[in-house]
């Protein structure tokens, strides 16, 4: 079953450049349950695509296309009604968990609020459950640390207490933008094991933005690969890794660093990512594009089918492997 | 020969206890503790570990930026670590450093030709302007940024071309010795992969030994001869980059390399994740024996008590453990 559908989204921000174009076109859907990854370098767009269906866009952000949610179209609902499908349907976990923890109130209470406010619930039944919740994120002697403040836990930590927060109104669907980013490889890893979990035991859906291509492959079966804003190519995660259709898909895989087989050089993409305030008519890889063709420059190519891929590229599959 | 040789080097930081009367006395904070290595010309060392392991600190103490407390930094036959100050200026040239965040280590209101330049004119300050000018373009060209974008200013550039003007800085004064503390981590993938390539070019150039400071395991190991994998202050397990990513001894390289994911969703769940539990202790009162021993799955008593010394493992390959045993990871990685 369909839970998130986005359809044709764009979002342009106006600026004192005039209006810069962050997501342009962007289609996607998830199914209940399932873990989608948004893929992308710093600019591609992928944190305003999440803040786009989040309502959460920035003063001068527009979001247009559409955005529906167990069908129903939350693109432009009104704050009040966004406001309970925020916490209690979608939740969202960012980079700095420190950031959005209030350092002022004690994590006990920010958990409380958010259930006697959602949820109806009295103090007590509040504190239990919020004990219960931290204690499900693997925090130790859960129940004696709601009484204390944000500050006194470790990044590992403050982001399961976030994930914690996040899961006490038992969203459907969990937005996690770039969630181990700021956190030691170890730590990592305890996070993505911990979302894993948290997904089974809730039947939560899973939106994972990040650059970080290898916890894309242990933790999403499709991927979504951004770049200037639009989608270069999207499908299965393991179909995408093993046989990229899209010179730019190609040319991330094979400039990463990999820890499990040998490279003699690593492969780098040249030039530097768009800016996005001046993009190219066509396509937005074109400037750094091995396989760019006069067309790419001018006209921006459609996202087609190929096997189990959709892909917007002008060249053909096969040249790319090639 | 090799070119750098640590000794049991040693770096401790007072630090004054919170709402603390002046003369109580401070405590003593254990950044680093006996680290010993040995680093050849023209060869690069990848340090490893979490936060807060000590290893930018490590990096510091060889610059010459933080003091040390004991220990010895031998360099080209002479010990950095006890020479007076004035002494040690005229060695400054030969160790330069690389900075993590590209932007925040560029002065803004410095133009990059300035930038660029500045090393060469505090060291050589009787050369003329036309020749620092033209040495300045000269290695403007050499990381691959044109000669005519002297006269900008930092905030024009993105982050990598800010990262080619760092190395820039630090290659001006044909140093033996760079230390990158976290070079590439700030960069998106794509930009890595350029900015990798361009040290290792340079290197094999200009004969440079390399420190490279990261936590992302993949990269230290794809640019390493060796890795000195470091926790809380303190050598874990010294080897060829191939022997550590292939075949760790110590229980926390081996927690390290379980935690780094691989691209490759065939590859999943390769290795049994090997979970390390609790937290990171402080470095004000560290764990007496071996330092990991709070958080090791093969603890035993005996840890707490002597620290365990260095074993060698195999040639060259050496790990500080009491039940060191190898346990092989990622076959293909060769190197």
């Amino acid at each position: 079953m369909t839970l998130l559908s986005v359809d044709n989204l764009s979002v342009t921000f106006a600026t004192n450049d005039g209006p810069v174009r962050a997501v342009n076109g962007l289609s996607l859907e998830l199914d209940a349950g399932a873990a989608l990854a948004v893929v992308g370098e710093s600019g591609s767009g992928k944190s305003q695509t999440a803040f786009a269906i989040m309502g959460l866009l920035a003063k001068n952000g527009q979001a247009d296309g559409s955005v529906r949610f167990e069908g129903q179209e939350i693109l432009g609902l009104p704050e009040r009604k966004m406001n309970r499908i925020r916490a209690e349907q979608i939740a969202m976990i960012f980079q700095d968990p420190m950031s959005s923890l209030n350092p002022y109130m004690r994590i006990g209470d920010q958990m409380i609020e958010v259930l006697t406010l959602h949820k109806g619930m009295g103090k007590t039944e509040a504190r239990a459950e919020a004990a219960r919740m931290l204690d499900a994120v693997k925090m130790p002697d859960a129940a004696a640390r709601l009484s204390m403040y944000p500050h006194e836990f470790s990044g590992g930590m403050r982001q399961r207490i976030m994930i914690a927060m996040a899961l006490l109104c038992r969203p459907k669907l969990l937005i996690a933008d770039e969630p181990t980013t700021a956190l030691d490889v170890t730590v990592q890893a305890q996070i993505m094991d911990l979302l894993a979990e948290i997904r089974t035991e809730f039947d939560t859906a899973l939106i994972l933005i990040t650059h970080d291509l290898g916890i894309v492959a242990e933790a999403c079966e499709r991927t979504i690969v951004l770049y200037g804003g639009r989608i270069m190519e999207s499908g299965p995660t393991e179909e995408l890794f093993a046989a990229p259709s899209h010179p730019y898909t190609l040319g991330l895989l094979k400039a990463v660093p990999r820890i499990d087989i040998d490279q003699e050089e690593l492969a780098a993409i040249p030039g530097e990512p768009p800016d996005m305030s001046r993009l190219p008519a066509g396509c937005p890889f074109a400037p750094r594009c091995p396989l760019k063709m006069p067309r790419c420059e001018t006209v921006m190519p459609e996202l087609r089918h190929h096997d189990r891929l959709r892909r917007a590229c002008h060249a053909e599959p096969g040249a790319v492997a090639a | 020969m090799s070119l750098l040789s640590v000794r049991d080097l040693s770096v401790i930081f007072d630090i004054q206890p919170r709402n603390a009367w002046p003369w109580t006395p401070h405590h003593k904070l254990y950044a680093v503790t006996d680290a010993s290595f040995e680093l050849a010309a023209g060869e690069t060392l990848g340090i490893v570990g979490e936060s807060g392991s000590g290893k930018s600190t490590l990096a510091r103490a060889i610059a010459g930026t933080v003091p040390v407390a004991s220990g010895e930094i031998i360099f080209d036959g002479k010990d950095l670590a006890a020479m007076s100050p004035t002494e040690r200026r005229k060695h400054r040239r030969d160790v330069q450093m690389i900075f993590q965040d590209p932007l925040a280590a560029l002065n803004p209101r410095m133009t990059v030709g300035q930038i660029v330049a500045e090393p060469l004119t505090t060291h050589e300050p009787n050369l003329d302007k036309a020749e620092v000018r033209r040495r300045a373009g000269e290695m403007m060209e050499r990381v691959g940024l044109l000669p005519k974008l002297l006269n900008r200013y930092p905030h024009e550039f993105s982050g990598g071309q800010c990262q080619r003007i760092g190395i820039a800085r630090a290659l001006i004064v044909k140093p033996r010795l760079i230390l990158c503390d976290e070079p590439v981590s700030a960069l998106d993938v794509s930009v890595q992969a350029q900015v990798v390539n361009l040290l290792r070019d340079i290197q094999t150039d200009m004969d440079l030994s390399i420190l490279f400071i990261a936590h992302d395991l993949s990269v230290v190991k794809h640019i390493s001869d060796r890795i000195f994998v470091m926790y809380l202050g303190r050598q874990m397990e010294t080897g060829s980059s191939a022997d550590i990513v292939r075949a760790p001894h110590h229980p926390y390289s081996q927690a390290l390399l379980a935690s780094v994911p691989v691209p490759d969703p065939s590859k999943k769940a390769a290795h049994a994740r090997i979970p390390l539990e609790g937290e990171l202790p402080s470095p004000l009162a560290p764990p007496s024996g071996c330092v990991f021993r709070t958080r090791c799955p093969k603890a035993q008593e005996v840890c707490a008590g002597e620290r365990p010394p260095m074993e060698e493992v195999s040639t060259g390959h050496l790990s500080a453990c009491y039940f060191n045993e190898r346990m092989d990871f990622h076959r293909d990685a060769a190197e």
